[in-house]
């Protein structure tokens, strides 16, 4: 489970450019929840899985994973309880390496790294065998560099490399924006397969409404850093995405007028 | 040219090939450009020197070296890494502070080890005349430390290092500590780098203050030149072409300067240098336009 308590980011802090990304916020994510979250450009998305993968220390709040405190350990420590995939696919791993030298680096994730060959024993059965379940032919080309590959087996091979190590939680950047919709619905099926077989803790931020509703068993929309509207079980499921709109639309003006209270 | 000048190139050649190896780690595994060795260098010659003439075994001063190269990488990878400086300043400030270091080392500008005990004394044994005996123990050598170093890559660690220089952010999202990665690069690069230069003043029978500039340059022509002669498919080949770079920049300055009737002199080195590399650069393009051409008057 994740808990995420009074989290506050700033960037540029101190500066005249000075922008508060997340406000205070308070979050807890159930251990096997599959939380989809969306919100407009600044909201305070990305900010907020920087936040629970270590990338951004926050300057308030703390950050819990599976009830330890995380809140200073640094992203690389993390790994080991957090895997994540990035929204540009080159973004998730090493272009100029091949596909099993990248299975490799993960499948070393949270353990500790030693001199035996990274692709030693019998560690490319195991890719193999975890590739062909993906179904898109990968096992063929083990040894072909990652730069061949499209976008979307690229991002399938992430998501293989997020589940290659057990961990507690996923977060997915906008993991299917850069791929065309046909692509997209496969990575986002292949997700939904791997997030209930694994039993993770899952944080999926998304620019798309439909798969906001469409994924997962919760949905949480940011505004300005705070959560401004947070939906699950039988309310989100009578949602459509037009009242997704209108309520995201409610919530703005909300928001706005909570600024305008205090500004007053 | 003759045979004793060839195998003298094959010779340096080699030896170099260790600094081109090293470079080749902080360059193009870890994308750190890093000009400490022009100064780590001349920290291995001097060390292992001032050692031998001190009565030391040769090869425990050519180990002392080797460590005083490791620890020269770590001082510029720390300045990088923990303090934020740029990478390429901070290399330039402890190239420039081991200028001092290795004048305290030595106590002088030079010394001399023409008739001190040296790795290679043992050698002697061997019924071989000494300009064959000496690049052929180098080949050895040399080509050892490269299949550690192919080995050492190939392994969960040195992938994570590999890892690091090129996607920093997804390394770290894969569990890899990049700053400890790239200390630990820095000190390989700079250890194999004073390696060399203990080994160069062995081999030349002294250690000069002076004896490391422009050390970068030419192991940056036989890194690039290794590149554009072998294309470097897989590590195996990468690295293999920085010691095929080395030892071919060795002759191709050899020959200019034995060619007569060019006209070079041994001042001049500097200056083929930088055109050497030039070359290197433009021969992978070059080589392509060649093709162009030759494939469009095929099918014309």
């Amino acid at each position: 489970m994740i808990r995420l308590e009074g989290l506050q980011v700033t960037f540029a802090r101190g500066t005249p450019l000075e922008t508060p990304a997340l406000r205070g916020l308070d979050l807890t994510i159930g251990a096997g929840e599959f939380v989809t979250v969306i919100g407009s450009n600044g909201a305070g998305k990305s900010t907020l899985l920087n936040a629970v993968s270590g990338e951004v220390i926050p300057d308030a709040g703390r950050v819990l994973v599976d009830e330890t405190d995380v809140t200073r350990w640094p992203a690389a420590r993390r790994a080991g309880r957090v895997a994540r995939v990035f929204q540009d696919p080159v973004a998730g791993s090493c272009a100029e390496l091949t596909l099993e030298e990248n299975l490799a680096l993960a499948h070393a994730r949270g353990r500790r790294r030693g001199l035996r060959r990274a692709l030693g024993g019998a560690r490319r059965d195991l890719f193999r065998e975890r590739l062909a379940e993906l179904g898109l032919g990968l096992e063929a080309r083990l040894s072909e560099r990652m730069d061949r590959l499209s976008g979307g087996q690229r991002q399938a091979v992430s998501l293989l490399m997020a589940t290659l190590q057990p961990s507690r939680v996923l977060l997915l950047d906008e993991h299917t924006a850069a791929l065309d919709p046909r692509t997209a619905e496969m990575v986002l099926d292949l997700t939904r397969r791997v997030v209930e077989e694994h039993r993770l803790t899952t944080l999926m931020v998304t620019h798309s409404m439909r798969q906001a509703l469409a994924a997962g068993s919760r949905t949480l929309m940011l505004h300005e850093g705070r959560i401004a509207l947070d939906v699950s079980g039988g309310e989100r499921a009578g949602l459509a995405v037009p009242d997704l709109v209108a309520l995201f639309a409610q919530a703005r003006h909300q928001a706005l007028d909570d600024d305008s209270l205090l500004l007053g | 040219m003759s045979l004793i000048a060839l195998l003298g190139a094959v010779e340096t050649g080699l030896l170099f090939g260790l600094v081109a190896l090293g470079i080749f780690l902080s360059f193009r595994v870890l994308q750190f450009p890093d000009l400490t060795v022009d100064g780590s260098f001349p920290l291995g010659a001097a060390v292992a020197a001032t050692l031998i003439v001190s009565g030391w075994n040769p090869w425990l001063a050519t180990l002392a070296a080797l460590l005083a190269g490791a620890a020269a990488g770590l001082v510029t990878a720390w300045l990088n890494v923990r303090l934020g400086i740029l990478h390429l300043l901070a290399s330039i400030l402890t190239m420039i502070a081991l200028y001092s270091v290795n004048l305290r080392i030595m106590g002088r500008p030079n010394i001399s080890l023409l008739m001190e005990p040296t790795v290679f004394t043992p050698l002697e044994a061997l019924p071989l005349p000494g300009y064959v005996r000496l690049p052929l123990v180098l080949l050895g050598v040399v080509l050892l430390v490269k299949w550690l170093l192919d080995r050492f890559l190939a392994s969960e660690r040195g992938l994570a290092m590999r890892a690091t220089g090129m996607n920093p952010r997804m390394a770290r999202a894969q569990g890899i500590g990049t700053g400890a990665a790239v200390l630990a690069g820095m000190a390989l690069s700079n250890a194999l780098v004073g390696l060399a230069g203990a080994l160069f003043a062995q081999s030349q029978g002294s250690a000069d203050v002076t004896m490391g500039v422009g050390v970068i340059v030419v192991g940056l022509a036989a890194v690039i030149g290794g590149e554009a002669l072998l294309p470097p498919r897989t590590l195996f080949w990468a690295t293999l072409g920085c010691l095929v770079g080395s030892v071919v920049y060795r002759l191709a300055v050899a020959l200019a300067l034995n060619a007569d009737f060019i006209g070079l002199k041994a001042q001049d080195l500097n200056l083929i240098t930088a055109v050497l590399v030039v070359a290197a650069l433009l021969l992978p393009g070059m080589r392509r336009s060649t093709r162009a051409l030759f494939s469009r008057g095929g099918e014309g």
